[in-house]
C-alpha cells in the first residue's frame, strides 16, 4: 500500500496512459476494431478512412466549415477542369449532348514543393542507389519495426505518384473495392487490369510486378505537376472520387520498399505503415494495443478557413481562422472494446472525445419541449459540448423482389409493400433503439445530400399524411385495407386460406439483438402476419443475399460522396445482387426507373435534376422495394479543451484543423479523478479484526493441548 | 391447446426418469444405501436439497410446452410459437411489457420523456408505466404502503401453504414411523429427527414467504424491474432457470456414455484399446475447449441455415441450438471422468474377486457389468454432481464470447452479457444483473453444497 | 530418462497430427474459403470476381484434401489441407487471413499475455496457500467454518461477476486504478493492478477448498502427529512439516499450469483490453479468422502436451522414489 500511495504521487492514480502524457497537444481517442486495411488502393471503411484520411492526400478535399459539402483543392492548385471529347478525341463544348460525349477529361495541376513524410523508402546512399531496397538477412535481423530504420528522407510528389496509385487500383492482388467500378469509367483500366492478371498467373503468385513497365491509356502524365484522367462518357461524380484516398500519390519506392519479403514476414507492409503527404505520420501502428500518429514535418503550407456557414463566427470555430495547420501534434489512439470502460475514461478526462452509445445516452442527452437534443445538467457542469449531424447513411428493411411471395412489381405486390411500410413504426423504433438520435425516411435522399425536400413535399404520400405540420404515419387501419387489397384480408390468403408468412434474414450478433427482433415481430403481428426470424451469421446471410435467396432483409448504405446518385444506384435494374454482384440487394427492376436514373446521373444539380429525383422518389416509393427506415443522426461529445470540432460526415482528414489546450485538460483531469481510499482501509481493518477472536480461540487450544 | 415437445423438453424428462429409476434401484441395495443415508443426515445438503427440487420443480413446469389457440382476434403471432405451461401460467409476467427500464417496484420509467400536459403544452418529465404500480392513485404518498401491505397479504399466503404442505409431511412421517403427530411435530421442532426436518422445513417457509410475497407484489409490480424494451426481469430470470438445468443435467447424455464404454474399454481390455483410447481422450483434451466450442455452435450455425425449413420456428431453432450446445459441453467434458474410471478399472481388475470371475469363465462384458460397474459407479455420480455447477457456470461465459445458448433464449448468460453495459448508465441500472446474480448464484451455491456432501459420503477415501 | 523423453516426444506427433485434422475438418466444413472471403473483403462493392481472386491468392480455390488432377505427389501437396497445415508443425504459421504474419503477432502477443498470467499464477497460490494454512491453523473454530462457507459462496459467481462489479468498484467509484487497458514497460503494473486482484480473488473459492484439502490429508498422518507429541508449537508443525509435504502436489499442479500461461486469459484479456494471446483468440473467433484459430488451437495442444511432459519430469524431481521408464 506504501509503494501505491509514493508512486502515484503526481497525477492521477487512474490514468491510463503515463505520467506528463495529458500536458502536451496530444489527442487522445480510441478504436474499437482494429482497420484492416491502411493501404489507399484498398481501405474502404470509415473507421479506415479516419485514419489515413489523416496520411493521404488526394487532389480534393471537403471544405471543413462549409455547407452543403463543397469541395475545394488540397494538393491541386485549383479545381480541376473538365472537357468533353467526342469519339474522335475532338474537344467538345461544354453544353455538349450527353450523347454526343463519348469521353471527358479531368486535368488535374498540382501544387509545387509538396514532400512526402520521411521515410526509410526514399533513403539513398551517396551514389544515389537506394539504401533499404535490398535489405540483407543481416540488416533485417535488428529491425522489428518501421522506427528500427536508423535513416529517413523525402522526396518532392510529382503528378507520376498520382498516377502509380490510380494503376495500384488495377492491380489483382490488391482487392480495390472500386476497381470494377473503375474499369467502367477509366479508359484502359479493364485492359491494364487483365494485363497485370495475366502476367501475374504466368509469374506465380509470388510475384512482385512493377507498376512503372505498365501503362495506363486513361491516365497521362503531362508533367511533374499536372496530369489527366480520360472517362468513357461522362461522369459528373468523379470530381468525388478525387476527393477521396483511392486518388492520393503512391511513390514507387515505397510500393518496392515494402514487397521485400523479409519486411513482409514482419508484418511491415503498405497495408500496415502508410506513405503520405498529409498533415500527420503514422509513427506506430500496433493494432492490438495503439495506433498512433504524428506530425508530418515535411507538410506543405495550409491555414485554416476564413470562412465558413453562418454561425460559426458565434460558435467559435473561427478563431483559427488564417492560421497554419496543424494544431495537434500527436494523435494517441487506444483499443478500446466495450462500451463501459470507455465511457467512463470519457468521463474522467482520459478520451478528449467520445461517441455516444444508445447505453449511456440518457446520462447525457436530454430533449428539450422543442425536441431538440440537450444535454444533461452533469454533463454541462464538466463542460462537455455536444455536437451533432444527420449522417449521409441511409437504413432500410429491404424486399428480395425475386421472391414469389413478397416479390413482383404488379399492383397486388406493391400493395402488400406498401402496407408492410406502413405497419413498420420506425418513428417507436427510433425512440426506442436509437434513443431518438434519427429521422424516419421519406425516401432514398438522406437530408444534407441534393435532392432532399423537407415538408409537404418531401414526404412518402404512400406511408404518411401530412397532418398540421408534420408528417405522420398512415394508421395501422390504412396499412390492414392495403393488404386487404392486396389479397391477405387479415393476414390470410384469400385463395389458400393459409396465414401469410413472411420470413426475415437477419444476422444476430447477440443477445443484444433479441429485443430488437421481438419488436419486428411485433410490428409484423399488427398486421396478423406470422415473421419468421432466420438469423444466421454474416457469411450465410451474405452468401444468401448473393444468391438472391432472402425474402425481406436490413441493409444499410453510408455515402461515398455528397450527391444523389450514390443512393439512387442502389436500386438501378443492372447492379442487381443476385448473378451480378452489385449493390442492389433488393434486385429491384424497373424500366422507368432504370431510364429515368441514368438521365439523372449526368445531370448538374439544378431545378430539372430535382424534377427527375422527385420522379425516381415517386416510382421507389409506390413500388417500395425498401421500408424506407431512417437515417441515423451522429451525436458526439467532446470536452471543453478540444476545440474547432465541427462534424463533418465527407470530410476524413478533420484532424489538421482541431485543437487541443492541455492545461485545462490537465486541471480537470486532476479535479476528476480523485483516488478514494479508505474502503480499502477499512476492509483490510475488519480482516484483521476477525482474525483477532480466532487467534483467541487458537491460543487457547494450544493451551488445553499443552497441559 | 397443442401440445408438443422439444426435443430438449423430452431429454430432460428422460433424465428425470433415469434419476428417478436410478434411486429407485439404489434404495435397493444396502452398500448404495448407507453412503445416501449420511448425504440425508447433512443439514445443508438436504436444504439444498429443497431449493434445488423447487428450481426442478420450475425447470420442469418450463418444459411442457403446448401451442396456444388462437384467440378470437385471430392474432397470428402467438399460434405459431409454442408455450410453456410456466408460461402460461406467468401469462401476465410475459406480457406486461413498459417500453422501457424502469426500476424494482417503480411506479415511473427510468428515463424522462415528453409528457402532454394538460394546457396542450409538453413537460420533460418521468412518465408513468403502464403497468407497473398502475393501481395506485397517487404513486408518491400510496406506494411504499401498499408494497408493504401487498407484501404481508403476499407472504401470508405463502405461509398459509407452508403450513398445509408442513402438516401433510408431518402426517407422512408420523404413518411411515407409526407415531402419533403431536410427537412427530414436537420432535421436528426440537430438531430430533434423524433427518433435518427442521431446516428442511424452515428452508421450505423461507422459500414459500418469499414466493408468496413476489407473487402478489408480482401481479401490481415489476419485482426485478423491467429490461430495456420493458420486459420484466423476473420473468426472464425465471425462465432462466429451465436453460440452466438443462445445461447442467443434459450434458450427462454425451459424457456418461462415452466416459462409461471407453473409461471401462481402457482400463479393463488394455493394449491397443487402451491406446487407442487414451489417444483419443488426450487429443480432444490438448485442444482449447472455448475453441472447440466455438467450432462446434458455428458449425450447427451453419447446418441450420441451410437445412432452414426443418427449422421454422424461432423457438426450434433456439431449442436446438441448446441442445447442440450441451452435447458439445459433454463432448469436451467426458475426458476427465474417462480417465478417472480407466484408473479405477485398472486397479479393480486386479482384485482377486475379478480374476476368480475371469478363471471361472465368466464373459467379459458379464464382469464389467456385474463386477466393475457397480464398483465405479460413485465415481460417477460425484463427477455428475460436481460438474452440475461448473456447467451452469460455463453457459455465461460462453455466452459473452456469443457461443453459447441462442440470443432469444432466455439464460442468466444473456441476462449479464446484455446487463453488462448497463452499469454504466447514470444512474446505473443495476437490477437485471442483480436478479441473474440471486438466481444464478442461488442454484449453484445450493449445487456446490450437495455435490460436497455427496462427495463427502460417497468417496470411500474421504468417507471415515 | 532420455529414452523417456523421446518417447513421450514421439508420442506428441500422432497427437498433434490428430489435433490438426480434427481442426481442419471443423473450421472448413463451418467456414468455406467463400464465406472467408467475403468476411475478409468488407461490405461495399464486393463482386463475384474479388471473391474469385482473393481465393486464388491465398491457395484457397484449391481441394480441400485429394487434389484429382494433380499428378503424384502433387495430389497431396496441392491441396488446402496440406498447404495450410503442414507448415504448423513447424510451427511456421502463415499468414491470417487479414494478411498478417501469425507468428510475429503471437511473439509480440504473448508477452502481455505472460505479463497478467504469472503473476496472477504465483500471487494466487501464495494467496491460497497462506488463506489455507491459516484455515488449518485455525481449524475447529469458527473461522473455519465461516471461511469455508465464504469459498463456498466464491466458487459459486460466476467469473463475469467480479469482472464487472471490480471495474465498478475500483475504477469507477473509488478511482485507484485506469478501467482497462495496457501499456508495456514500467507502466505495466498500473494496468495490471485490477485484473490481477479480480483473478485472485475470483480464484481463492476452489483454490483455497483445494489446498485446505492437501493440508488436511497431510495433518492427520503420523508424523505429523509425532511433531506435536514432541512439544512442537502448532505453527512450526505447519510450516516446517506439513507445507513442505505438502509441496509435491502443489508443485506438480502448477507445472502442468506453466506452458498454458502464454494462451493467457480469454476472459480477463479482452474485458480489460490487454493484448495478449487470448484477446487475439477471442477477436479471431469472432472476427471467423479461423487460420488465427486454427494456430491457437496448435499452439495450445502443443503447450498442453508439453505441461504433461513437465508434470512427469517434476515428479521424479521431487520424490525420487518415481521413477520413469
Amino acid at each position: 500500500m506504501a509503494i501505491l500511495l509514493t508512486a502515484c504521487g503526481e497525477g492521477p492514480w487512474n490514468s491510463p496512459y503515463p505520467a506528463g502524457a495529458a500536458s502536451g497537444r496530444t489527442l487522445f481517442a480510441s478504436f474499437s476494431e482494429r482497420p484492416k486495411h491502411l493501404d489507399p488502393a484498398r481501405a474502404y471503411s470509415s473507421d479506415e478512412f479516419r485514419i489515413i484520411g489523416q496520411v493521404y492526400e488526394p487532389p480534393l478535399q471537403y471544405h471543413y466549415l462549409q455547407r452543403p459539402y463543397a469541395l475545394e483543392p488540397l494538393t491541386a492548385g485549383v479545381l480541376p477542369t473538365v472537357r468533353y471529347l467526342d469519339r474522335d478525341l475532338k474537344v467538345l463544348p461544354d453544353d455538349a449532348p450527353e450523347a454526343a460525349i463519348a469521353y471527358s477529361e479531368y486535368a488535374i495541376h498540382l501544387k509545387p514543393g509538396i514532400r512526402f513524410q520521411p521515410h526509410p523508402a526514399f533513403v539513398r546512399d551517396s551514389e544515389g542507389a537506394y539504401r533499404y531496397h535490398a535489405l540483407t538477412d543481416e540488416q533485417l535481423a535488428s529491425i522489428a519495426r518501421l522506427d528500427d530504420f536508423g535513416e529517413r528522407a523525402t522526396r518532392e510528389v510529382t503528378a507520376e505518384d498520382y498516377a502509380h496509385q490510380i494503376k495500384r487500383l488495377a492491380h489483382p492482388q490488391l482487392h480495390s473495392p472500386i476497381a470494377e467500378l473503375m474499369k467502367t469509367y477509366i479508359v484502359g483500366f479493364r485492359e491494364l487490369a487483365d494485363v497485370l492478371k495475366r502476367d501475374l498467373d504466368a509469374r506465380g503468385p509470388r510475384a512482385v510486378l512493377d507498376l512503372r513497365d505498365y501503362a495506363l491509356e486513361g491516365v497521362q502524365v503531362m508533367d511533374g505537376q499536372h496530369y489527366r484522367v480520360r472517362l468513357h462518357g461522362k461522369y459528373p461524380q468523379f470530381r468525388f472520387w478525387l476527393a477521396m484516398p483511392f486518388f492520393a500519390p503512391m511513390p514507387w519506392e515505397a510500393e518496392r520498399f515494402y514487397s521485400q519479403p523479409g519486411l513482409v514476414a514482419k508484418n511491415i507492409t503498405l497495408d500496415w505503415y502508410p506513405v503520405g503527404t498529409g498533415a500527420y505520420q503514422l509513427i506506430e501502428n500496433n493494432p492490438n494495443r495503439r495506433i498512433v500518429l504524428g506530425r508530418n514535418p515535411y507538410f506543405h503550407d495550409e491555414f485554416y478557413p476564413t470562412e465558413g456557414e453562418p454561425g460559426d463566427r458565434e460558435s467559435g470555430l473561427l478563431v483559427n481562422a488564417g492560421n497554419r495547420l496543424p494544431f495537434i501534434d500527436r494523435v494517441v489512439l487506444a483499443l478500446e472494446k466495450e462500451t463501459i470502460p470507455y465511457w467512463n475514461k470519457f468521463l474522467q478526462g482520459y478520451y478528449d472525445s467520445s461517441g455516444l452509445a444508445s447505453d449511456n445516452f440518457d446520462q447525457a442527452v436530454q430533449f428539450s419541449a422543442q425536441g431538440n437534443a440537450e444535454l444533461t445538467r452533469e454533463m454541462l457542469a464538466q463542460g462537455i459540448s455536444l455536437e451533432t449531424a444527420v449522417a449521409a447513411s441511409s437504413y432500410y428493411m429491404g424486399f428480395n423482389l425475386l421472391d414469389p411471395v413478397i416479390g413482383g412489381l404488379d399492383e397486388r405486390h406493391c400493395k402488400l409493400r406498401q402496407a408492410l411500410s406502413i405497419a413498420l413504426d420506425y418513428e417507436e423504433f427510433i425512440t426506442i433503439f436509437m434513443n431518438g438520435r434519427g429521422i424516419p425516411a421519406q425516401g432514398m435522399v438522406p437530408p444534407g445530400i441534393f435532392g432532399h425536400l423537407d415538408g409537404l413535399r418531401g414526404i412518402n404520400p404512400y406511408v404518411y399524411d401530412w397532418v398540421g405540420n408534420a408528417p405522420r404515419r398512415k394508421s395501422i387501419e390504412a396499412a390492414r385495407q392495403r393488404l386487404a387489397e392486396a389479397g391477405y384480408p387479415r393476414g390470410v390468403d384469400a385463395v389458400t386460406g393459409k396465414p401469410l408468412v413472411l420470413y426475415l434474414d437477419i444476422t444476430a450478433r447477440g443477445p443484444d439483438d433479441k429485443s430488437l427482433l421481438n419488436w419486428y415481430r411485433k410490428q409484423f403481428d399488427k398486421l396478423g402476419i406470422q415473421l419468421v426470424l432466420r438469423a444466421t451469421d454474416y457469411n450465410q446471410f451474405q452468401q444468401k443475399m448473393a444468391n438472391g435467396n432472402a425474402q425481406i432483409f436490413q441493409w444499410g448504405w453510408n455515402a461515398d460522396y455528397p450527391d444523389p446518385e450514390n443512393f439512387f444506384f442502389l436500386l438501378y435494374g443492372p447492379n442487381r445482387k443476385a448473378g451480378l454482384g452489385g449493390e442492389n440487394a433488393a434486385n429491384y427492376q424497373s424500366e422507368r426507373f432504370d431510364r429515368l436514373f441514368e438521365r439523372m446521373r449526368n445531370m448538374d444539380d439544378g431545378p430539372a435534376r430535382l424534377e427527375v429525383i422527385q420522379q425516381l422518389q415517386e416510382i421507389v416509393r409506390h413500388d417500395a422495394p425498401w421500408i424506407f427506415g431512417y437515417h441515423p443522426k451522429s451525436f458526439a461529445l467532446h470536452h471543453a479543451w478540444f476545440r474547432n470540432l465541427k462534424p463533418n460526415l465527407m470530410a476524413n482528414n478533420d484532424l489538421k484543423y482541431q485543437l487541443i489546450e492541455p492545461a485545462q485538460r490537465v486541471a480537470r483531469q486532476r479535479e476528476w479523478n480523485r483516488p478514494r481510499v479508505w474502503p480499502l482501509l477499512v476492509g483490510l481493518i475488519l480482516f484483521f479484526a476477525a482474525l483477532v477472536p480466532a487467534w483467541h480461540g487458537y491460543r487457547r487450544r494450544q493451551r488445553a493441548s499443552a497441559l | 391447446m397443442i401440445p408438443t415437445l422439444f426435443w430438449t423438453d423430452g431429454l430432460f424428462f428422460l433424465v428425470l426418469a433415469m434419476a428417478g429409476a436410478l434411486v429407485l434401484v439404489m434404495r435397493r441395495r444396502e452398500h448404495f444405501r448407507r453412503p445416501w443415508r449420511t448425504v440425508s443426515r447433512s443439514t445443508p445438503a438436504m436444504v439444498s436439497l429443497v431449493v434445488i427440487a423447487v428450481y426442478l420443480a420450475v425447470g420442469i413446469v418450463d418444459s411442457v410446452h403446448f401451442f396456444p389457440r388462437a384467440d378470437a382476434a385471430g392474432s397470428a403471432a402467438g399460434a405459431n410459437e409454442p408455450i410453456s405451461l410456466l408460461d402460461h401460467w406467468l401469462g401476465g409476467l410475459r406480457t406486461r411489457t413498459e417500453k422501457t427500464y424502469s426500476e424494482p417496484f417503480a411506479a415511473y420509467a427510468y428515463a424522462k420523456e415528453h409528457l402532454p400536459t394538460a394546457d396542450g403544452g409538453q413537460r420533460w418529465d418521468y412518465p408513468r408505466l403502464t403497468y407497473g404500480g398502475a393501481h395506485l392513485v397517487d404513486p408518491e404518498s400510496e406506494r411504499v404502503r401498499d408494497i408493504a401491505v401487498t407484501g404481508v397479504r403476499g407472504a401470508g399466503q405463502g405461509g398459509l401453504m407452508w403450513l398445509i404442505a408442513a402438516a401433510g409431511i408431518a402426517a407422512l412421517i408420523a404413518r411411515s414411523r407409526r407415531e402419533p403427530i403431536g410427537r412427530v411435530v414436537h420432535r421436528v421442532a426440537r430438531g430430533q429427527t434423524p433427518l433435518p426436518w427442521r431446516a428442511m422445513l424452515l428452508t421450505l417457509l423461507l422459500l414459500c414467504v418469499g414466493g408468496g410475497a413476489i407473487a402478489e407484489w408480482s401481479a401490481h409490480y415489476h419485482v426485478f424491474g423491467t429490461d430495456k424494451v420493458g420486459a420484466d426481469v423476473l420473468y426472464q430470470t425465471i425462465k432462466s432457470i429451465r436453460t440452466g438445468l438443462l445445461i447442467g443435467t443434459l450434458t450427462t447424455f454425451v459424457t456418461l456414455p462415452l466416459a462409461l464404454v471407453l473409461g471401462l474399454a481402457a482400463g479393463y481390455f488394455r493394449g491397443w484399446a487402451d491406446d487407442l483410447i487414451q489417444y483419443l481422450y488426450t487429443t480432444l483434451n490438448s485442444i482449447p475447449h472455448v475453441l472447440l466450442i466455438a467450432a462446434a455452435i458455428l458449425l450447427t450455425q451453419v447446418y441450420m441455415a441451410k437445412h432452414e425449413e426443418a427449422f421454422a420456428s424461432l423457438a426450434l431453432r433456439a431449442d436446438l441450438r441448446l441442445l447442440f450446445l450441451c452435447l458439445i459441453l459433454g463432448l469436451t467434458n467426458w475426458t476427465g471422468l474417462c480417465r478417472l474410471l480407466r484408473a479405477e478399472t485398472l486397479k479393480l481388475r486386479e482384485l482377486e474377486y475379478v480374476q476368480a470371475a475371469r478363471a471361472l469363465g465368466v464373459r467379459d462384458h458379464g464382469i464389467l457389468l456385474r463386477h466393475i460397474l457397480p464398483n465405479v459407479f460413485h465415481i460417477v455420480l460425484i463427477s455428475v454432481v460436481l460438474d452440475f455447477s461448473g456447467l451452469v457456470l460455463a453457459e455465461a461465459v460462453l455466452s459473452y464470447i456469443n457461443i453459447g445458448v441462442d440470443p432469444t433464449t432466455e439464460s442468466w448468460g444473456n441476462m449479464i452479457n446484455s446487463a453488462r453495459l448497463e452499469l454504466a448508465r447514470e444512474p446505473p441500472v443495476w437490477w437485471s444483473l442483480a436478479a441473474a446474480f440471486v438466481f444464478m448464484f442461488t442454484l449453484v451455491l445450493a449445487a456446490n453444497l450437495f455435490a460436497d456432501a455427496v462427495r463427502d459420503a460417497l468417496d470411500p477415501r474421504r468417507a471415515e | 530418462m532420455s529414452a523417456y523423453l523421446i518417447r513421450r516426444l514421439l508420442y506428441a506427433v500422432p497427437l498433434l497430427l490428430g489435433v490438426n485434422i480434427l481442426t481442419f475438418l471443423l473450421f472448413f466444413v463451418v467456414n468455406t474459403p467463400d464465406d472467408m472471403a467475403r468476411m475478409q473483403l468488407g461490405q461495399k462493392r464486393v463482386g463475384p470476381e474479388a471473391i474469385r481472386d482473393w481465393k486464388h491468392e491465398r491457395g484457397y480455390d484449391l481441394p480441400l484434401l485429394w487434389n484429382e488432377g494433380a499428378e503424384g505427389t502433387a495430389q497431396v501437396t496441392e491441396t488446402i489441407f496440406y498447404q495450410k497445415s503442414v507448415g504448423l508443425f513447424l510451427f511456421r504459421f502463415g499468414r491470417s487471413d487479414q494478411g498478417r504474419d501469425i507468428g510475429a503477432d503471437i511473439r509480440t502477443r504473448m508477452w502481455p499475455s505472460l505479463a497478467i498470467a504469472t503473476p496472477s499464477l504465483v500471487l494466487g497460490v501464495a494467496v491460497n496457500v497462506s488463506l489455507a494454512l491459516l484455515v488449518v491453523l485455525f481449524r475447529l473454530t469458527y473461522l473455519e467454518f465461516w471461511g469455508m462457507a465464504l469459498c463456498v459462496a466464491l466458487m459459486s459467481v460466476s467469473s463475469l461477476f467480479y469482472i464487472i462489479g471490480g471495474q465498478y468498484l475500483f475504477g469507477k467509484l473509488l478511482q485507484l486504478v485506469p478501467i482497462s487497458g495496457y501499456d508495456g514497460g514500467r507502466d505495466a503494473w498500473r494496468f495490471l493492478i485490477l485484473p490481477l486482484t479480480i483473478s485472485v480473488i475470483s480464484g481463492i473459492g476452489s483454490g483455497v477448498r483445494w489446498y485446505r484439502t492437501l493440508f488436511l490429508d497431510e495433518v492427520e498422518k503420523d508424523y505429523v502427529r509425532t511433531a506435536r507429541a514432541k512439544g512442537l508449537g502448532e505453527l512450526r508443525v505447519l510450516f516446517t512439516h506439513v507445507l513442505r509435504n505438502a509441496l509435491i502436489p502443489i508443485l506438480t499442479g502448477i507445472v502442468v499450469l506453466l506452458p498454458l500461461l502464454f494462451t493467457g486469459s480469454l476472459l480477463n484479456e479482452s474485458f480489460f483490453a490487454i493484448p495478449g494471446l487470448g484477446s487475439y483468440t477471442i477477436d479471431a473467433i469472432q472476427q471467423q479468422d479461423f487460420a488465427i484459430v486454427r494456430s491457437m488451437v496448435y499452439l495450445g495442444s502443443t503447450l498442453y502436451i508439453l505441461g504433461l511432459l513437465l508434470t512427469d519430469i517434476s515428479y521424479t524431481l521431487v520424490d525420487p522414489r518415481v521413477r520413469l521408464h
